[in-house]
């Protein structure tokens, strides 16, 4: 069954500039644990594309299988939907992005989705910048099949049974940075002021934008061992940069530019406001980022916020010179040479 | 010496050569003569898996009948690798012909009294004419055409013309090749008596053919068909595929103007990427495709499910090598029928396309995509290696100005707004197919695509009766499939019999060639080319309709045979298969064998 949740108009509510509510971004109800991490990411989702007007059909949400792939399920209800297979998610995303070009696309996985069975899929959607919001929500554990130890529980964390994982972790993000990635981000579910803003840049990215939201797992990873719970992460996490996203039609104003704070023009028009909050932090320079983040995780500390961004690494129809038109509404006519074109082209077969 | 037949357009010419030493340019002239001369030809590369350095054969047949299958003889071997030259020695036929390079002599044990060995001093020749190195060896190839030209009577002219053909854009090329045809055409007529009687003889000009591989086929179909979004990992026998698609997309789809590409091709990171890659176009409503060969097709099998139980139009060419496993990628065989029928977990089964020869590679590519779109499924083309990479002769491939691709059962904004609330899985019509809408398009169409239980109208579910409902329609769809696919292809023999020869893909040339045989013989055969799974109805009334049925396949477990047998049960013990699987292309003697034993036990029995 899918429980829709009932549609009440209040009246007064606020609309975005396309006339929407906020409930029109709301999906059907959530069937994950109380207290889920993911369902936090959802409302902050549900926020940000509010905010960002974005058309429902214009998106697309494409996710893998995991309690954080059920997502999809659960914003936009306006928006067409695709739950893969375990892990596969980028690919299915670059087919669609490949056949049209102007949908808005937002990949949702998991830490086992994306960094254990597609830690394959997940490397090349980076390195061919696909142009869409790659989001982990990542709990160290593997949800949907009972709390198994994920790819990027860190060394030494204990299991809800008491087991110690021996194996040094996956981390997404520096994963993804060292891999090439234009745009990355990390979060926690816990902090909504912090996440909005991210996904909004991460959507006006041109590129492939990775956020790593680190969720917790109420029901297998939340004790006292892990460091992936919500106090471990309240206690250790450090904001390295805030961001604000303003859209291209808002001038920017002269204060923006003071001290550490400077804007990041997109080729939209918008730009993503950037403050760093430890001096020390650049996230433009690939090895500055990887320097710091490397410093923080051996203090123990979870660096979060905007962690890396290049906007000028070509998307995957840049790199492909793809006609602007979404390819799945070229004209027939344009696809096919017809009869005569394929009489001359035989003059070469005898 | 032996006595000699003579054999005017009705010869095998098999060139023995070291992978990488550049004999495929002189193997595609000796081709094009042949052909020119308006003798139906095919050439079947016979190639290690290896870059360089290993032994590799191209074979030749000419023949008046346009017989296009391997007979199963050599009439003429040109034994240019020292490494096989035994093997190569023994296998020309009794009578048959052997032109090897005499510049090393050759020991004595290595000879036949019932064949004709020629040497012509080609390296000699060669290294006397021309001085640097890498052209020496490369001239070499292009000196034995020459000799094969004075041996075989090819039409000089016509090589001429071919060498300007080529090298158009390089006249000073024309010349030295030229120079290099004559040091074997003027050595062979100086010291041999020219033509042999095995030769060639003009007899029209081919017009309305040509000469073609399957994968290049495929791929100009594919962009015939609209294909847009092209996804794949390097496989061989299936690469040309998308090369003669990038190829194509770059001579006409790239806008003159402003460079943009009217194509997205995809070298994807594996086999289970380019499978997502195809489910993911072909949802947003881009035709979208994959070429692989089997290994791919096992990786694939997880989208391959989902796109059967989503519903997701998407297209898999197949080009078949010999498994299991790695197997002989550079052999050929059909042993992915049951592989692709039924991939994936769960109750799965896909339509599959049989072509035959390029031709129907060409078309098919086409209408691949139209039943994929209408039957909203995945459907697989298969061919194998030798389709795909062997040089064929075919009728000139045509086209329908008026084609306009069938997208299927798609609802767009205009026929949402009439409607109250779109669902996905709904069956309107009855026959198994539902509707579906484009993302991108209408917040109305919105549907939620999963592999996970859901009910008809496209919601999640785990309720029995509601699961069993979507899983049965499918069968219904099923049904709606059989009357899709192209149909079988019936040739009747000239006389009433109760023998049937069953055949499909790249096992057709040996059954036409076997069945004239058999013919001269006294033995008359129905033949039945399966062109499509699901069958359609002529193939198991054609199956009810005779006694003994030839079931003709290239791999080791009969696998049409089972495919038959599930349709057609009460007919079972009337199957007899012919099987060939050990990598080589089927030749027609072993139909001929095959049926000619069966027969033999029959009347002994
Ligand atoms: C091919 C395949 N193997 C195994 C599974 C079983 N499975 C479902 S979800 C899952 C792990 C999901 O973990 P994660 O991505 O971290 O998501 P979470 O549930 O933690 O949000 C596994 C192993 C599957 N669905 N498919
Ligand atoms: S099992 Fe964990 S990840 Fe899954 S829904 Fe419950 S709390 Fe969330
Ligand atoms: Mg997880």
């Amino acid at each position: 069954m899918t429980y829709v949740r009932p549609k009440i108009e209040l009246p007064g509510q606020k609309l975005n500039e396309i006339g929407l509510a906020l409930r029109d971004y709301e999906g059907s109800l959530s069937t994950l644990c109380a207290g889920c991490g993911h369902d936090s990411i959802t409302a902050a989702l549900v926020q940000a594309l509010w905010e960002m007007s974005i058309a429902p059909e214009q998106l697309i949400k494409m996710s893998g299988i995991g309690c954080s792939s059920k997502t999809p399920a659960y914003f936009v209800h306006g928006a067409h939907g695709f739950n893969s297979v375990h892990g596969r998610m980028p690919s299915v995303a670059t087919g669609a992005l490949a056949g049209n070009r102007d949908l808005i696309g937002i990949g949702v996985s998991g830490d086992g989705d994306s960094l254990s069975i597609g830690f394959g899929q997940f490397g090349h959607v980076i390195r061919r910048n696909v142009n869409m919001l790659y989001l982990i929500e990542n709990n160290g554990v593997y949800g949907l099949t009972k709390g198994q130890f994920s790819a990027s529980a860190d060394a030494g964390s204990t299991s809800k049974k008491g087991q110690v994982n021996q194996m040094q972790n996956i981390n997404a993000v520096a994963t993804a940075i060292s891999m090439g990635a234009s745009f990355v981000g990390r979060s926690f579910s816990g902090d909504r002021e912090q996440l909005v803003p991210l996904i909004k840049s991460a959507i006006a990215h041109p590129g492939c934008a990775v956020v790593d939201v680190i969720s917790p797992c109420v029901t297998f990873n939340d004790h006292v061992g892990s460091t992936k719970s919500y106090s471990y992460i309240r206690d250790h996490k450090l904001r390295a940069t805030e961001t604000d996203y303003i859209p291209a039609r808002s001038e920017i104003k002269a204060s923006y530019y003071a001290g550490d704070t400077h804007p990041v023009r997109l080729h939209d028009g918008s730009s993503i406001l950037l403050r760093k909050v430890d001096p020390d932090y650049d996230p433009t320079r690939r090895n500055n980022a990887l320097g710091f983040l490397e410093r923080h995780r051996s203090r123990g500390e979870i660096v979060t916020g905007l962690l890396y961004i290049d906007q000028n690494v070509p998307e995957m129809h840049s790199q492909s010179r793809t006609v602007t038109t979404p390819l799945k509404d070229m004209k027939f006519e344009q696809l096919n040479p017809g009869s005569e074109e394929l009489n001359k082209l035989q003059q070469g077969m005898k | 010496m032996p006595a000699k037949q003579s054999r005017i357009n009705d010869f095998v010419l098999k060139i023995a050569t070291v992978n990488g030493t550049g004999s495929a340019s002189a193997n595609g002239l000796l081709m094009k003569a042949l052909f020119r001369m308006g003798i139906p030809v095919t050439g079947k590369n016979l190639f290690p898996s290896n870059i360089q350095g290993l032994p590799t054969w191209y074979e030749v047949r000419a023949n008046h009948l346009g017989y296009m299958s391997r007979s199963g003889r050599v009439d003429v071997m040109v034994a240019m690798n020292v490494q096989t030259y035994q093997k190569d020695l023994a296998e020309v036929s009794p009578g048959g012909f052997l032109i090897y390079d005499s510049t090393w002599p050759r020991a004595n044990s290595m000879q036949r009294d019932d064949i004709t060995v020629l040497g012509v001093p080609l390296s000699k020749l060669c290294n006397e004419a021309f001085s640097v190195a890498r052209i020496r060896i490369l001239m070499k190839n292009v000196a034995y055409v020459g000799a094969l030209a004075a041996l075989l009577d090819l039409d000089l002219k016509i090589v001429r013309t071919l060498l300007e053909e080529t090298f158009a854009a390089k006249p000073k090329l024309v010349e030295s090749n030229l120079q290099a045809i004559m040091l074997g055409y003027d050595y062979a007529k100086e010291n041999f008596s020219c033509p042999l009687p095995v030769r060639a003889e003009t007899m029209g000009d081919n017009s309305g053919n040509i000469l073609i591989t399957g994968n290049d086929a495929t791929g100009l179909g594919c962009l015939y068909a609209g294909a847009t979004v092209g996804a794949w990992y390097p496989i061989t026998p299936s690469t040309g595929v998308m090369d003669s698609f990038t190829m194509y997309c770059e001579k006409f789809r790239i806008d003159p103007e402003t460079g943009d590409h009217r194509f997205c091709i995809i070298q994807a990171e594996d086999e289970l990427a380019a499978a997502g890659m195809v489910v993911g176009a072909n949802w947003v409503g881009a035709r979208g495709f994959t070429p692989t060969s089997g290994p791919g097709i096992s990786l694939m099998s997880e989208f391959i499910g989902f796109a059967y139980y989503a519903e997701i139009p998407s297209v898999f060419i197949n080009v078949q090598r010999v498994g299991p496993s790695t197997g002989m990628p550079t052999r050929t065989q059909q042993g992915d029928v049951m592989l692709c029928a039924y991939a994936s977990h769960g109750d799965t089964r896909h339509p599959i396309l049989f072509p035959a020869n390029p031709y129907e590679c060409f078309e098919m590519a086409v209408t691949v995509f139209d039943l994929a779109e209408r039957l909203q499924t995945p459907v697989f083309l298969l061919t194998d290696l030798d389709i795909g990479m062997n040089d064929w002769m075919v009728k000139e491939l045509s086209w329908d100005d008026s084609y306009r691709p069938d997208r299927g059962k798609v609802l767009g904004p205009e026929d949402l707004a009439k409607m109250d609330r779109f669902v996905r899985y709904l069956d309107v019509d009855g026959d198994g197919i539902a509707y579906r809408t484009f993302p991108g398009e209408d917040p109305k169409g919105a549907y939620f695509v999963r592999g996970s239980g859901h009910n008809r109208y496209g919601g999640y579910t785990e309720d029995s009766d509601e699961f069993q409902d979507v899983i049965d329609r499918l069968l219904v769809k099923w049904e709606t499939a059989k009357s899709l696919v192209p149909d079988a292809v019936i040739s009747k023999a000239d006389r009433k019999t109760r023998l049937g020869i069953v055949a499909y893909g790249s096992s057709d040339g040996a059954v036409i060639e076997a069945r004239d045989r058999l013919a001269q013989d006294g033995i008359h055969a129905d033949y039945l080319r399966i062109r499509a799974f699901p069958f359609s109805k002529e193939v198991v009334e054609f199956l009810r309709g005779h006694d003994t049925i030839f079931v003709v396949e290239q791999n080791r477990d009969a696998q049409m045979k089972s495919l038959l047998m599930l349709e057609a049960n009460d007919i079972a013990d009337r199957l007899v298969s012919i099987l060939h699987y050990n990598g080589m292309p089927i030749p027609s003697e072993c139909v001929v064998r095959g049926v000619i034993e069966h027969q033999g036990e029959e009347a002994a029995a």
